[in-house]
């Protein structure tokens, strides 16, 4: 890869100028090889091919200030916004603007450990994974432990605390030792419009392994970058979803890698785009080993001047025989100006394999309307209905209701809010 | 109850009703029997409010009421209930929500509360029992996998809990062996009453065995090319459809 522009952007000289002055950073060599990692490829921009719809380099005029390890009065801010806030699983790791909060982590499960510690770099060629790892001044590991067989999810809270134009780093690890079986749920909450965050979670799971993984993103972020890397071992089983209903612009990349025989992996999302946000979820899963299976199943409701965008490429690799992989993308816009950009991929280089891809992009379907409103059930709330279900299809394939539970509300109020309905205005008479 | 007066309705410019007037009264089960691509179906869609069917001249009339001002749903709510030839499968609602969710849309527009959970599962497995429906299949999405006599019996459950004042009914017989058949018929005939009008739309005179209309209208290229009483039901079924379609051209 090669630097397209001679010339630094406004944000990228800005990047600079926080990493050299943040010694934290710039005096370790594995975060300033990661930094020139960066450098080299600059902020993506439509020519880079996984970045596509979404041009960062133009989209971030400014790079927000680093936001500086949390003090005691942030450590109680997040305190507060803990207390109000309904908890889904049993324990809590909690990070406030990247940091790790050790105080305020809780209740883990006893076969789960988790060490605040250094990270490898991930084998994943992004400007955006490498910026992470050079801009992230703290780092953490969730290690399951072999035998553990927690059945109540674990939860990630990424707090933002602040109302002032901030960057927050936050870099993860997530190993789980063979045969045990976990949930996490990843809650990104109190960005405002001033946050730009870039959120790593590298998942490594050991033979056998089972994990359920749920990301929901409901805060007001300026920007959202979240890449999460997750490689499987044999017989492994990964289910991850993802709901995005909020955030300016959001960028989930997802790398995947079924390195073991007969691994499995299903990936879902619901994005859920007003006003004039856009959320582009960006992901690639390699096959490396004989009979592994992958599902990718997201789906987008798209209204006012949203954009959505899904990128999906799966490499069956040479080695990889037996592979079973089906991508489905499917979006629904709500008004004239809403957009969706929808482009899954197959690279085969094996013969042996079964693998599909699907995309629709439509409107609500006016035969399921008229019927809904020939009983009597007011348009705005026949739309609703629909909408739920389509949203709820997609959320339901984590298939435990503890997680289904929080997914279904979120959704329900993004409904509520109105947002979402406001093409009833427009499509009556 | 019902008036349709000089109604003439095209299809992406196509016509399919061509003046077509009729009444039904309070009380009176009238059927239309016709034969296929004569606009019965487009008749029902139009008293129900499908969009995309534009009326070129002509009236509606449901006591008084000009129904073709109002969406599907104002309709529905002046009691209005088009039971489906094809009922629409809605994947992700289930249909034990819809049913809910369309029964308090009525009390809401009558201004009466909401009825408790308790309440409205007794009224839902009293009408079931009649139909001859399980509560398990209302807790399956909303007619996803469901048979033909399956969705035409929901069609009727859901006519027998909205209780509405006029209820067309588009070809409930086809697709229906004869035990539905029966229990459907039995299903229509007990709400039967003298304030409720059916229109019922069918190509066989079968389902008038079941459903004794007491006006049956015969209609032929978007028109009403003939009326009389159940004996014309039988006339059809000796004579077929021909000779009134050519009265109609």
């Amino acid at each position: 890869m090669t630097a397209h522009f001679a010339e630094r952007s406004i944000a990228e000289s800005a990047l600079a100028r926080d990493f050299e002055a943040t010694h934290a950073l710039s005096r370790s060599p594995r975060r300033a090889a990661a930094f020139s990692r960066f450098q080299v490829q600059g902020l993506p921009t439509r020519r880079n091919e996984s970045w596509h719809y979404t041009d960062l380099r133009a989209a971030m005029r400014e790079a927000a200030p680093l936001a500086p390890p949390p003090d005691k009065q942030t450590i109680e801010a997040a305190r507060r916004m803990l207390q109000a806030r309904k908890p889904i699983g049993v324990g809590r790791v909690v990070l406030v603007n990247g940091a790790v909060a050790t105080e305020l982590s809780e209740g883990l499960p006893a076969s789960v450990v988790f060490e605040r510690e250094e990270l490898p770099s991930a084998d994943v060629d992004d400007a955006m994974v490498a910026l992470n790892e050079a801009m992230s001044l703290d780092a953490g590991e969730l290690k399951v432990l072999g035998g553990a067989a927690f059945t109540d999810p674990v939860e990630i809270i990424h707090l933002t605390v602040g109302e002032h134009a901030q960057a927050t780093y936050s870099r993860l690890a997530i190993t789980v030792a063979a045969g045990a079986k976990a949930e996490f749920v990843e809650d990104f909450i109190g960005a405002t419009p001033g946050v730009q965050r870039n959120a790593s979670t590298l998942m490594a799971l050991a033979e056998n392994a089972k994990v359920k993984h749920v990301v929901m993103l409901n805060d007001q972020a300026g920007l959202h970058i979240e890449s999460q890397i997750a490689e499987l071992a044999p017989r492994a089983e990964l289910n991850a979803f993802a709901l995005v209903a909020g955030g300016a612009l959001t960028r989930r990349q997802l790398f995947v890698r079924l390195a073991g025989e007969e691994a499995k992996v299903a990936l879902g999302g619901l994005a859920l785009v007003d006003g004039s946000r856009r959320a582009d979820t960006t992901l690639q899963v390699n096959h490396k080993a004989t009979g592994g299976t992958s599902r990718e199943f997201y789906r987008a409701i798209v209204d006012d001047d949203g954009v959505g965008v899904f990128q999906g490429k799966i490499i069956v690799e040479k080695a990889a025989q037996k592979t079973d992989g089906a991508m489905k993308s499917q979006a629904i816009l709500l008004s004239p100006q809403a957009q969706m950009n929808a482009k899954p991929e197959l690279e085969i280089f094996a013969d042996d394999v079964a693998c599909g891809h699907g995309a629709t992009i439509g409107s609500l379907d006016p035969e399921q309307l008229f019927y809904l409103q020939a009983r009597g059930i007011p348009r705005a709330e026949a739309e609703s209905m629909l909408l739920e279900a389509f949203g709820r299809e997609a959320i339901d394939r984590i298939e435990d209701q503890r997680l289904i539970e929080p997914l279904r509300e979120a959704l329900g109020a993004w409904l509520a809010a109105g947002r979402g309905k406001a093409t009833s205005m427009r499509t009556l008479k | 109850m019902l008036e349709i007066e000089h109604l003439s309705v095209t299809v992406h410019g196509k016509p399919i009703l061509d003046d077509l007037s009729l009444s039904v009264k309070a009380g009176e089960v009238a059927a239309i029997m016709g034969p296929n691509g004569s606009g019965k179906s487009t008749l029902s869609y139009v008293i129900a409010g499908k969009p995309h069917y534009v009326v070129t001249s002509g009236r509606v009339l449901l006591e008084g009421e000009d129904l073709l001002a109002l969406d599907p749903t104002e309709r529905a709510l002046k009691g209005v209930f088009l039971a489906f030839q094809y009922p629409i499968e809605i994947p992700g609602v289930a249909t034990m929500t819809f049913l809910k969710t369309a029964l308090n849309a009525g009390r809401r527009a009558r201004g009466e509360s909401d009825l408790t959970t308790p309440e409205f599962m007794r009224r839902v497995r009293e009408a079931s029992q009649l139909l001859k429906i399980d509560l398990e299949m209302l807790r399956r999405p909303l007619n996803v996998g469901f048979s033909g006599g399956e969705k035409k019996r929901l069609e009727i459950l859901q006519m027998a809990l909205i209780q509405p004042r006029m209820a067309v009914l588009d070809e409930t017989d086809s697709g229906l062996d004869i035990d539905a058949l029966r229990i459907v018929a039995e299903g229509v005939n007990r709400l039967r009453e003298p304030t409720r009008g059916f229109l019922v739309i069918t190509h066989y005179q079968r389902l008038l065995e079941h459903i004794r209309p007491d006006v049956v209208h015969v209609m032929a290229r978007g028109r009403i090319v003939a009326s009389g009483g159940p004996e014309l039901a039988l006339e059809l079924e000796r004579k077929g459809y021909r000779e009134f379609e050519e009265e109609a051209a």
